[in-house]
């Protein structure tokens, strides 16, 4: 690992502060992704900002919904009892992913900045990565992608997003809340991620000097109809091949309205709008309907490495839906 | 297994074996008398030469960028001066000679390295020393009490739950959070609905909460027997 100075902060004005003074400086919380990367000279931070002391370890519940503190560990907000009982597919999702250890390093802000774990991206032996070394090209495209993006690539990345946290996050219209110098503001999650195009190196629409505070949910709908199912290839502690978040609000027989996003899938959470709105005003049997299932790939792009994922989605879609759907 | 965290040489001689392996004892005894018994200039020489050029590298390697910061390991505080980049790992067994917490693949994936901060178990490879000055630190060198093994030590021997003893470190550190963890009634993936207060207590459950910890020589049956059994016989944590 590349040495670094390091500073620790107590203020969110005294972080974004050092980050003003120190062009290349990171913040580091959980470090669980940061580090591992620094390991590998993927990132080599010359100023580490320890963010761990500020005051954003806390949950707050109101008439807004629910807003869960940067530095909120994964496991923490897992097991928060209002999390459990009315956000239970963001508890499912968080227990998805990783491991205890990790889980209780991890912050809530930092899920939502972890990087692709294309191995292109991890091995600095390939010359070839667009992410780590804008323009110089993906060695992915010609290498080994079983599992990369089947929705919303481009020619300069096929990486995929890593997280299950945000895949629940999406499905239920989460924001994120940001400060900078000139104030905070407030982000759709939909709008925080991007998609590679041409500038696969920027992960996020968060700005250079802005610190994540926060991430917001609205009121709790889904608690009684939500299912987080994770598709890999051993049953506990890996990536997703491919991950849905299911939520519907369901009155009698009646879909009033559904959310549902992917993982696994793309450079960010993918949200099936299309199926949403043909479930949205239908009754319960067409979540049998293979023909309105298929619509969560109508838009799919898979090369022949990965196009198992097609029926993987279609398939998974379908039993996490079913599970949702289940009146108990 | 190399180490890029710390700056002194030669830090991994021995120090990832088992510490009974009486083979690893003899060669540590004949570089001892190597050392100390060839003849006078020669041996002389090499041992400045290797003195003069640690000395060199760590001047070199930014001393201003040192921190001495004060670590509470298993109750015990420890000053230490060290460069930030420092894992709270090597800090452990380079600095603090607590070699009991045993350094994998040293990325995060197989729970070798699990110690328990404030009670909660981590991965003790992908975080910084510097960072954990207010923290308690709890090894497998600290969890027994009054001479007396931990219930989950005792209930690892009782229950052959280990076979080369490498991962069994992080494994009981591991244990014992994923024990307190189920009697305080924590989700897994493993918990058929987490809207549920209360988390029943199965062997999924148990497996599920121990995938953090990877043993290669497969001994996770008896693994998940000796948390089973150490469940059942302490009610106290």
């Amino acid at each position: 690992m590349q040495d670094f100075r390091y500073q620790r902060v107590n203020s969110i004005e005294d972080a974004i502060h050092a980050l003003q003074q120190q062009p290349a400086a990171k913040f580091i919380g959980g470090g669980t992704n940061l580090l591992d990367l620094m390991k590998g000279d993927v990132e080599k931070p010359d100023y580490l900002i320890d963010i761990t002391r500020l005051p954003l370890a806390q949950i707050r519940v109101d008439d807004n919904g629910l807003l869960i503190g940067a530095l909120m560990r994964n496991s923490d907000v897992a097991n928060h009892a209002h999390v459990r009982k009315h956000y239970p597919l963001l508890a499912q999702a968080l227990v998805a992913g990783a491991s205890p250890q990790l889980r209780n390093m991890a912050t809530a802000g930092g899920n939502l900045l972890q990087r692709t774990r294309c191995g292109y991206f991890y091995d600095t032996a390939y010359a070839q990565c667009n992410k780590r070394l804008p323009g110089s090209g993906c060695a992915a495209r010609a290498g080994i992608a079983h599992n990369h993006a089947i929705f919303g690539a481009s020619e300069h990345c096929i990486a995929i997003n890593p997280s299950d946290m945000s895949v629940a996050l999406v499905a239920l219209d989460a924001s994120v809340r940001v400060q900078g110098p000139q104030g905070q503001r407030v982000i759709p999650l939909a709008d925080f991620f991007r998609l590679p195009g041409e500038t696969p190196h920027i992960d996020t629409n968060l700005q250079r000097d802005e610190l994540i505070v926060a991430v917001e949910l609205p009121p709790a709908r889904y608690a009684q109809h939500s299912h987080y199912l994770k598709i890999r290839e051993r049953s506990s502690y890996a990536f997703a091949l491919v991950s849905v978040a299911a939520a519907l609000d369901i009155s009698g027989d009646k879909i009033n309205d559904a959310r549902i996003a992917l993982g696994g899938v793309a450079h960010k959470p993918w949200r099936l709008n299309a199926l949403e709105d043909a479930l949205r005003g239908n009754t319960l049997s067409v979540l049998n309907d293979d023909a309105l299932i298929a619509l969560a790939v109508r838009d799919a792009q898979p090369s022949p490495q990965n196009a198992y994922k097609i029926s993987l989605v279609r398939t998974a879609t379908r039993r996490a839906l079913a599970i949702a759907g289940a009146v108990t | 297994m190399s180490d890029s965290d710390t700056s002194a040489s030669g830090s991994n001689d021995g120090g990832d074996r088992p510490e009974h392996d009486s083979t690893v004892e003899l060669l540590w005894r004949r570089r001892e008398f190597l050392q100390t018994s060839l003849s006078g200039a020669i041996a002389a020489a090499v041992v400045n030469s290797a003195d003069a050029s640690e000395k060199n590298s760590s001047l070199k390697s930014s001393s201003s960028n040192q921190r001495t910061f004060l670590l509470r390991v298993n109750g015990k505080p420890h000053q230490l001066t060290a460069e930030p980049r420092v894992t709270l790992l090597d800090a452990l067994r380079e600095r603090l000679d607590l070699t009991g917490t045993k350094k994998g693949c040293d990325r995060g994936q197989c729970g070798a390295c699990t110690v328990l901060i404030n009670g909660r178990r981590i991965n003790s490879c992908l975080t910084l020393a510097v960072m954990h000055e207010d923290d308690d630190i709890v090894t497998i060198e600290g969890l027994a009490q009054n001479n007396q093994l931990h219930p989950l030590q005792r209930a690892f021997v009782e229950y052959d739950a280990l076979q080369c003893g490498y991962c069994t470190p992080g494994q009981i550190c591991s244990g014992v959070a994923a024990i307190n963890e189920l009697r305080g009634g924590a989700i897994s993936q493993a918990t058929p609905d987490v809207r549920n207060a209360t988390v029943e207590i199965t062997s999924a459950e148990i497996r599920e909460r121990m995938s953090g910890n990877i043993c290669r020589c497969g001994a996770y049956t008896n693994i998940v027997a000796a948390i089973e059994a150490a469940l059942n016989v302490s009610s106290a944590g």
